[in-house]
């Protein structure tokens, strides 16, 4: 590992920053990244700020079975959640189960798991995608595993935040229904970013900033405490990016 | 009275064609050994249902033509990635798909052990998941002030609830700990058929240090003592999964061809070790 800040530090430090402050941070299955962004949060809230990570020993509260991220979530006990999705619209619906007809699909994917309870009722959905292309960022799903906004009536305390990709983070609003892209990873342009998303989204008054790298004092943290918590849970993850093994 | 029987191929035997099936998620208390005795004893048309998501167990049953039916939220071998002989059979549409989220799945289970006809839940409307179950109804909140629709999930009855635990006393109480999922599977279907890593004496469910995590014997129809029942998964709290094997599945079962010689090596045969 050298002086050169990756790719995965800066999401990492991107999403931390939109979690800073919150009380409780939970973290589904197969998600180093959100993982690590949580950790990260939690190691500069001095500890106010609760983790739990789906698959992991030692941090995760729960002891009421499988069920129970989803009573504690529909409670309104959980603040932030992500999600992600074979297929993102530009209105923020997400796709986890299949290209095609459902029936007979292109391809098919695992599912939903509780997409479809957690987008509803967590107050800060963070969507993550590291694949940003017309492929995966589409004018409209195949498949709605869990619409981005709801009709009026419907009970829905929560929904999406963000969207963040490889390439760009952008913001969303629920009262419109659109994305609007916040800033651009180094390394990146808004003419890129244009090109490889299928969807429509609006450009925010005054430029697109960069998105920003996380300073000497994060990135210390990630590359320490948070690496070595993190080879706990996503231990191919935390080798190869952090060249730690889960033994050390 | 809990049966205690002498092999995964027994407890298998009570088993039949056609059975509602509950199954534990990938990082719960996965029954490897009795999957495995079910593909020996040609079981066929069953319903899985996943608790709330399921992985290497569902795979493998799909594989070897047991599985009618999946009920499940998702179908993952987490790390290894997509669930290959589940995603051919689903582009082959050969097996059918009720798709559900991971609290619809709870819900169904929930209205079972209360002996209720349904449970409602937030979210899911507006999704395909919920257009694409008309067993699941919208209905009005009846408490609420104004409109307020909801969804009723209907109890979801497992004719089995399989999983494979660390400990189960003579008695047929059996321990699972946190795995606390296991407990609402036992409470809800109408027979649970368990594989343990050793029968201990004493009585589980009067000890105060274990009766928390103690499903009563009064819902388990039979136990086995089947050593390391999970593998090639692991049991949380004792062994861990065999990563090497599960990759060689996962590169086998790409083909038909390769899944049937899995099936041969690891599966067919291997009565005398379970």
């Amino acid at each position: 590992m050298s002086d050169h800040v990756q790719l995965e530090e800066i999401l990492i430090g991107s999403i931390a920053g939109m979690l800073d402050g919150l009380g409780h941070v939970a973290v589904g299955a197969s998600s180093p990244v959100p993982g690590a962004a949580a950790l990260l949060t939690r190691a500069r809230s001095n500890g106010a700020t609760r983790v739990s990570v789906l698959g992991s020993e030692n941090h995760n509260f729960f002891t009421d079975g499988a069920k129970e991220l989803f009573d504690c979530a529909g409670q309104g006990r959980i603040d932030a959640f992500f999600l992600g999705g074979a297929q993102i619209d530009g209105k923020a619906n997400i796709n986890l189960v299949s290209i095609g007809d459902p029936d007979r699909p292109k391809a098919r994917f695992p599912g939903s798991f509780g997409s479809a309870y957690m987008y509803y009722v967590v107050p800060r959905v963070i969507l993550f995608r590291l694949e940003h292309t017309p492929r995966t960022l589409v004018d409209a799903v195949d498949y709605i595993s869990a619409p981005g906004v709801s009709e009026p009536g419907v009970y829905r305390p929560g929904g999406p935040h963000a969207l963040i990709t490889d390439r760009c983070l952008f913001s969303f609003d629920k009262s419109r229904a659109r994305f609007t892209l916040a800033s651009v990873h180094p390394g990146h342009t808004v003419e890129e970013i244009a090109e490889q998303t299928g969807f429509d989204y609006d450009l925010p008054e005054g430029g697109v900033p960069e998105t920003a790298a996380p300073d000497a004092e994060t990135l210390a943290l990630i590359r320490g405490p948070v690496a070595q918590q993190l080879a706990e849970i996503y231990p191919s993850f935390a080798s190869r990016v952090f060249g730690i093994d889960k033994a050390a | 009275m809990t049966e205690v029987l002498g092999s995964a191929d027994a407890l298998a035997a009570r088993i039949p064609d056609g059975a509602k099936v509950a199954l534990p998620p990938d990082y719960s208390f996965c029954a490897n050994a009795l999957v495995r005795a079910l593909i020996r004893r040609g079981a066929k048309d069953l319903h899985l249902v996943g608790v709330p998501a399921v992985g290497y167990q569902a795979d493998v049953l799909i594989g070897a033509g047991c599985v009618a039916t999946v009920e499940t939220a998702a179908v993952t071998l987490g790390e290894f990635g997509l669930a290959p002989r589940f995603t051919a059979a689903i582009k082959a549409g050969t097996i059918r798909m009720l798709d559900a989220t991971c609290p619809a799945i709870h819900g169904g289970l929930q209205a079972a052990e209360r002996g209720a006809p349904f449970s409602v839940m937030r979210g899911l409307i507006g999704s395909d998941i919920l257009a694409r179950r008309p067993d699941w109804k919208v209905i009005d909140n009846p408490f609420a002030d104004g409109t307020d629709p909801i969804v009723a999930i209907p109890a979801l009855i497992p004719d089995v609830t399989m999983f494979h635990a660390p400990k189960a006393d003579r008695l047929g109480n059996v321990f699972i700990g946190v795995r606390r999922e296991c407990m609402m599977m036992a409470h809800a279907a109408k027979a649970a058929f368990i594989t343990v890593e050793e029968i201990v004496d004493g009585d589980l469910a009067h000890a105060h240090e274990t009766a928390s995590g103690t499903i009563p014997g009064l819902y388990v129809s039979a136990i086995a003592e089947v050593k390391e029942g999970a593998w090639p998964q692991g049991i949380p709290g004792g062994y861990g999964p065999d990563l090497a094997h599960i990759g060689r599945y996962v590169e086998m079962a790409r083909s038909e061809e390769g899944f049937a010689q899995y099936l041969q090596e690891t599966v067919l045969g291997a009565e005398a070790a379970e």
